[in-house]
């Protein structure tokens, strides 16, 4: 089974970003492409994006199963008090660094959830979230 | 419109990958946050930014960008320029806003790229 898993360490801009981009090669190798790549892609950088600006740190994980790609974020909190109010559009607790580098425009969860097939985020106040997306490349090999 | 011809709309100097300057162009868009970018844009189009550190190579890795254009006179550093190079990026810089930028290309025929995000998408 492939799987590749990535440590994504609080406040890393400088390497943030790179789980992302190895996770791209590593499928583009594996013959993805196309439209199914690019939302793989673009949803895995705006988890790790997550991790770097609102964790405490944490992981990413990337496995293929049957027909699906998953791609896993587990961190060490600090959790998010209120998932709705988080996966609104616009809306950003994102602080002022992060927003210097081009982050905290507010759509990072609902562009992940736009961007998957099957979106879950759990997320306990004091312990961490974690969020699985789950990419179906059955039927998308025109891309 | 090819990369050379916005290089004369813009009067704008490159930066580097001066060898694919005849790579066709279709839309472009604007913008300093690159989650917006993430978000808003679905197919290879030019990005028009203010913003000049390593998240803007990410967006374009991530997105098959094949040109980047720094309005406002922006140069990034030699680091970045350099990692732009090897992945085979056009990088533009043009000494107006992003404004004039953006309308001189429209004025050219360039269009904005459509937007991604659908109104069946919002949450």
């Amino acid at each position: 089974m492939i799987q590749a898993k990535y440590s994504v360490q609080k406040g890393d801009y400088l390497r943030a970003g790179e789980a992302s981009a190895d996770i791209k090669r590593v499928l583009k190798r594996l013959g993805i492409e196309g439209t199914v790549l690019r939302r793989i892609s673009v949803a895995a950088y705006e988890v790790e994006m997550n991790l770097v600006i609102h964790s405490m740190g944490g992981n990413m994980e990337m496995f293929i199963k049957d027909d699906t790609i998953w791609i896993v974020s587990k961190d060490e909190g600090p959790g998010i008090k209120d998932i709705e109010k988080a996966m609104t559009a616009g809306y950003s607790t994102a602080d002022s660094v992060a927003q210097g580098m081009g982050f905290g425009a507010g759509m990072g969860l609902p562009n992940m959830k736009r961007n998957a097939d099957k979106f879950t985020i759990d997320s306990t106040p004091g312990l961490g979230t974690e969020i699985t997306m789950g990419f179906s490349i059955k039927g998308n090999c025109d891309g | 419109m090819t990369i050379s011809d916005i290089v004369s709309i813009l009067e704008a100097r490159i930066l580097c990958g001066e060898d694919k300057l005849s790579t066709e162009v279709y839309s472009a868009c604007c913008s300093d946050l690159m989650s917006d970018v993430l978000a808003f844009v679905n197919e290879k189009t030019v990005l028009l930014t203010g913003l000049t550190n390593m998240h803007v190579l990410r967006t374009a890795e991530i997105l098959d960008l094949k040109c980047l254009i720094f309005a406002r006179g922006k140069i990034p550093n030699d680091d970045i320029i350099a990692r732009a190079d090897q992945m085979n990026l056009v990088v533009l810089t043009a000494n107006k806003t992003m404004f004039t930028c953006a309308g001189l290309l429209y004025d050219g025929g360039l269009r904005g790229a459509a937007m991604a995000w659908k109104e069946e998408d919002k949450l």
